[in-house]
């Protein structure tokens, strides 16, 4: 090890030795062209061996110090930021989902590198992650307790989020929470489903209050309460954030305490089979699956990564994920032949300006239309949204906005709501995908019964994001220990969609 | 052999006398570029697991610390009654306070010791508390939530007073009055937003506010939503200046910027009703 320093530190020294002379050459031979002035404003013709020394040098340094142990580079030509070739935990997708259930699997883990977990991602830049596009809200107002529980433990965990995700010698996580609580709305028709929900989510903890048109009135005197029956209120706990920083605070945290991060994406998977007799005689194959291809972005060339359980955390793309490995394309009529009902769906966002639009005391309005908003900082700028109809859904090959949409389906019902957006002007928009599950509109959380190492923990249809450090929990404990130990989330598995028993949100729209 | 030994044993002496000065430190880490030491104890920390672990063990202890200082104080509460057990955790906490319908306040001396009298006041609730400096979170609101009667809470200086805390102050919105957040290094706008919802409050300090950005605005828009609170402690000139450069000219450029509003509306206004 000393001999390895001697040497760096004598290569140091030579390289500063090399590029003195060249320095004083250089400098000399500016002096001299000072001398004779050139009347030519073009390029000199003459090749000179000293005009390219000093940016050869360059070149010979950089190359020198990359060749010095501690660096990345090899002498064989190999890619920078290939996987490790073999890993405990693979978990495919680094949104806010993935890196939260990485970063409580390296919590939960009982002695140091206890587990080897690799996050994979397709997406660099997160330009198409579905975390960092979306609104940032957090709410309790389900009408499931599963997900009432998710969302309140995942707003503790954001209360003490410095206790959680701090790192040593980096600034405490901001996560720039705005306590405005959400707003619903209810007409006549859905005022008696809005009061059991209610009672459902006071039963679970959550702070919410119910309003009647008048004390809406009085509380919000810029709503039009024209045909609501009934409004409910978030006390507590309830708001938006800034989704960019809990995904980094959750990756920043889980690699600080050794989490793998590679970009690529997975293209398949290699599996082994077993075939097991049931109890009336049918054969059913079980699968294992040994290997995960990570292809690198932008090249051809994939890396067999050997795993003992991976997690599909996806997302939008997890029911692609889940195809590859071979889930949903068994003989018909058995439960080999169902697949995982996540698909990408198109959402927009469109950025309004309104300087006479509600101040401070806006909260994350839902109205019974469907239309939604929130403030967004102090400026007068709302952001706002709806889901489309289901025959009317957007095409997903994109992230194309639909402005039409915006004039046709939101303004209107926006306008009518707050007055005051009877004049706005819509400074920008953007799309993002929702994992939307086709099936109910809730998350699927569990372990797959035909494929017994793939995890799932994908299809929330909006509500990842704000539910992702309860998920995440919840995913590590059933990896780890075997069994949800905090919130019984096992109305979230598979069994549902095998026996075909939607549990659905009962929304009051 | 020896000498990694040596140096392990030295680095652990050396990051004990760190650790154990930054613990006495209860100021929160302001942001700026990290000093040597705290660069060398990250240096150790990614060198030396025992070094990672006492670190490691550091924050926790603070944070149970804290933790128990702001439990709930269930057994008081029990055997004598909320109020006797919300004066109880006041006092502990080094705060004051002051029950309903009395003049004299109840406050710890400066060794921390208080008169025990308190105790024969069980029906009376607690009317002002000041919470001035102390240590009291989120958690410690447990202990005040049926306080009905609370008109006057001061919290000026309190570093673990956040904007969960703020959010939480909904419990006493039909009595609040009084409200002092000043030289609350953790308070923002998201929290300030929440304040709305106290509905009687007729004063409010928000002097002070290290990462309160633009407070002038701030206090405009509260005042909008709060129209019978007096807000002291911001001017409202103040976090306009970076905009406009000089503070002379923030009325002219308020000017401007209603001018433009109304200019780049008119004519988006009709495109939008065509």
């Amino acid at each position: 090890m000393t001999t390895w320093r001697l040497l760096a530190r004598t290569g140091s020294a030579i390289n500063t030795g090399m590029c003195l002379p060249s320095r004083t050459i250089i400098q000399n031979d500016y002096c001299s062209s000072s001398g004779f002035r050139s009347f030519s404003t073009g390029k000199a013709m003459r090749t000179d061996f000293f005009k390219d020394l000093d940016s050869q040098l360059k070149a010979f340094r950089k190359k020198a110090s990359s060749a010095m142990p501690g660096s990345d580079w090899h002498p064989l030509d190999l890619t920078v930021g290939l996987p490790p070739e073999r890993t405990d935990i693979l978990i495919v997708g680094g949104g806010v989902v993935g890196w939260s259930i990485a970063y409580w699997l390296k919590k939960k883990e009982k002695v140091r590198d206890g587990v080897r977990v690799l996050v994979v991602e397709k997406d660099p830049t997160y330009s198409q992650a579905s975390t960092v596009l979306s609104a940032g809200g957090i709410r309790q107002q389900f009408s499931l307790p599963e997900n009432i529980h998710l969302s309140l433990a995942s707003a503790e965990f954001m209360r003490n989020i410095n206790e959680h995700l701090s790192v040593l010698n980096d600034d405490p996580v901001d996560l720039q929470f705005n306590h405005s609580g959400y707003l619903f709305l209810a007409s006549e028709n859905g005022a008696a489903i809005m009061e059991e929900n209610y009672s459902t989510q006071r039963y679970a903890g959550a702070k919410v209050t119910l309003l009647s048109p008048t004390q809406l009135k009085e509380k919000f005197p810029w709503i039009n309460t024209d045909g609501v029956a009934l409004a409910s209120y978030g006390l507590e706990n309830e708001g938006w954030f800034d989704p960019w920083m809990l995904l980094n605070a959750f990756r920043r945290k889980a690699m600080s305490m050794g989490v793998f991060q590679c970009f690529g994406e997975v293209t398949g998977f290699r599996y082994k089979t077993h075939s097991m007799p049931t109890e009336d005689g049918d054969l059913v194959e079980l699968k294992r699956i040994r290997y995960v291809n990570v292809r690198m972005p932008n090249s051809l060339q994939y890396q067999p990564v050997e795993c003992a359980i991976v997690v599909n955390a996806a997302g939008a793309s997890s029911g692609k994920v889940a195809e590859l490995a071979g889930i949903g394309s068994g003989p018909k009529h058995t439960i080999a032949a169902i697949p995982v009902p996540v698909e990408p769906r198109k959402r927009y966002i469109y950025v309004l300006h309104s300087p006479d639009g509600p101040g401070l005391d806006s909260p994350f309005l839902i109205d019974y239309s469907g239309v939604y908003f929130r403030r967004e900082g102090l400026g007068g700028n709302y952001i706002t949204g709806m889901s489309p109809e289901e025959e009317e859904e957007p095409e997903t090959n994109d992230l194309e906005v639909d402005h039409e949409f915006f004039q046709e389906k939101i303004w209107p019902h926006l306008a009518s709501r707050v007055p005051a957006f009877e004049s706005l002007k819509v400074t920008s928009a953007w799309a993002g995908y929702y994992d939307y599950n086709t099936f109910d509109q809730n998350g699927i959380l569990g372990l797959h019964p035909l494929v017994n190492n793939m995890y799932f923990a994908t299809g929330f249809s909006g509500h990842g994001l704000q539910q992702s450090p309860a998920v995440g929990r919840a995913l590590a404990e059933l990896i780890l220990d075997g069994d949800f130990m905090t919130l019984n989330l096992s109305a979230l598995g598979f069994q549902r969609i095998f026996s075909k028993q939607p549990t659905l949100e009962r929304n009051i729209v | 052999m020896a000498l990694p030994t040596l140096m392990r044993s030295r680095g652990c002496v050396w990051t004990c006398l760190t650790v154990a000065r930054r613990n006495l430190n209860s100021a929160p880490t302001p942001v700026a570029p990290p000093k040597l030491n705290s660069k060398l104890l990250l240096f150790l920390c990614q060198r030396f697991h025992d070094v990672e672990q006492l670190v490691s063990w550091s924050s926790w202890l603070k944070t149970w610390v804290l933790r128990r200082k702001n439990m709930y104080y269930g057994y008081t509460q029990k055997q004598y009654g909320d109020n006797v057990a919300a004066a109880f955790y006041i006092l502990s906490m080094k705060g004051g306070f002051r029950f309903a319908g009395q003049s004299e306040w109840f406050r710890p001396n400066a060794r921390g010791k208080f008169n025990w009298d308190f105790i024969n006041f069980r029906d009376v609730p607690i009317e002002e508390v000041d919470m001035s400096s102390t240590l009291i979170n989120y958690a410690g609101l447990d202990n005040f939530v049926s306080q009905r009667e609370l008109r006057s809470l001061s919290l000026r200086g309190c570093p673990e007073v956040d904007d969960w805390f703020l959010s939480r102050l909904h419990i006493f919105q039909d009595t609040l009055e009084e409200l002092n957040v000043s030289h609350c290094s953790r308070v923002t706008v998201g929290g300030l937003a929440s304040l709305h919802r106290l509905r009687k409050l007729r004063r409010l300090d928000l002097s002070s506010l290290p990462r309160l950005q633009k407070p002038g605005l701030v206090r405009i828009l509260l005042e909008e939503q709060l129209p019978h609170c007096h807000i002291s402690g911001v001017e409202y000139s103040q976090g306009l200046e970076t905009e406009t450069g000089t503070e002379t000219e923030t009325g002219t450029e308020i000017g401007q910027l209603t001018k433009e509003y109304t200019h780049t509306h008119g004519p988006h206004r009709q495109t939008l009703t065509q």
